[in-house]
């Protein structure tokens, strides 16, 4: 088989990746702020810590043009419907990252009306911890979130079909 | 300060009420048939024009309590920057208060709150339904006998998984 050299601005890769590569680069968020979260979620986005740097350039906050929903803050039950249906309203493929203590398990609010973690009743991709998480913090998930993208992402959304996700968590099922 | 003749018009108009002030907080106790009347007054003869709070509290567990529920009406004249608090007690098979909105509009979801968290009926109140909580909850949580978690209603509500699109 004959080598073939290929120039300098030609580029082999799998159309998985590239695809990934796009989607990862331009991850616009759709911002959920409930709470005090919700600060840290706009000083991240503000021009000390630039989250615009990492594709995520626009804050739409209609579910019909994001692909990353971040919630931030706690959210409460009369609250999760409403959660639920803007999640639906969102188009594939589409990624959660739940912003702190209060969206990751409830937090300090072990009450009759806080949901304790949405991710009993959304999926979620990426935990962060912190009461408030840093704007640093959430610039890390969203990279970490990149870099998972890049690693699991297919070009017609066949990750999300992998029977682990089809299935409500197995550590949630009780109470 | 409040001036001391609101108390004893209070006291001439409706008999002898228990009053007491706690570091310039003036608080008087009334009786359920005496209470709209109370307020009334306060409101058309003394300028008590604004109505700061309407609240309850469950007694249930307290030592040397008498009466299980205690509304909590706070008061303020905006002219004379005076504020006074009046207090009635009302017991648990149907704990039923006149409402007072008709002196003062913004009772309507003060009162609304408190049928929301506290259980207690307000005769005369012309939208009573929840207004903190969801519709479709069952109970009144701010009495002691909730437990904090409660009984299950923040999780039952539907999941989603990736398998819906």
């Amino acid at each position: 088989m004959a080598i073939v050299e290929l120039p300098d601005n030609v580029r082999v890769t799998q159309l998985d990746k590239l695809v990934s590569w796009c989607r990862k680069n331009s991850l616009w968020p759709m911002p959920f702020a409930t709470a005090c979260c919700g600060i840290e979620l706009m000083a991240t986005g503000a021009s000390r810590h630039d989250m615009a740097r990492f594709g995520a350039e626009v804050f739409r906050f209609s579910p019909r043009q994001c692909d990353l929903m971040i919630v931030a803050g706690r959210v409460v039950m009369k609250m999760m419907p409403v959660l639920q249906r803007l999640w639906l309203q969102m188009h594939e493929p589409k990624w959660c990252i739940s912003m702190g203590a209060c969206a990751s398990t409830g937090g300090v609010f072990d009450t009759y009306s806080v949901v304790q973690g949405i991710d009993r009743f959304i999926p979620v991709d990426m935990y962060m911890p912190g009461c408030p998480p840093r704007p640093e913090q959430l610039i890390q998930a969203i990279v970490d979130l990149q870099e998972k993208i890049q690693r699991e992402g297919t070009w017609k959304g066949k990750e999300f079909d992998a029977p682990s996700r089809q299935r409500p968590k197995r550590a949630l099922q009780e109470e | 300060m409040l001036r001391a003749e609101v108390l004893d018009s209070l006291k001439a108009k409706f008999g002898d009420l228990a009053t007491s002030e706690f570091r310039g907080q003036v608080r008087v106790v009334v009786s359920l048939t005496q209470l709209h009347d109370v307020l009334a007054a306060l409101k058309e003869e003394h300028g008590f024009d604004f109505l700061v709070d309407v609240t309850c509290v469950d007694y249930l567990n307290y030592r040397g309590a008498k009466d299980r529920f205690g509304m909590v009406y706070s008061l303020l004249n905006t002219e004379t920057n005076e504020r006074i608090i009046i207090r009635a007690f009302l017991n648990d098979p149907e704990p039923t208060v006149p409402t007072v909105y008709d002196l003062w509009k913004g009772a309507n979801w003060l009162e609304r709150e408190v049928w929301d968290l506290f259980g207690i009926r307000f005769e005369g109140h012309p939208d009573l339904r929840r207004v903190v909580l969801p519709d479709g909850f069952e109970a009144h949580p701010l009495r002691k006998d909730y437990p904090l978690q409660g009984r299950g209603e923040r999780h039952n509500l539907p999941v989603i998984t990736r398998a819906e699109r």
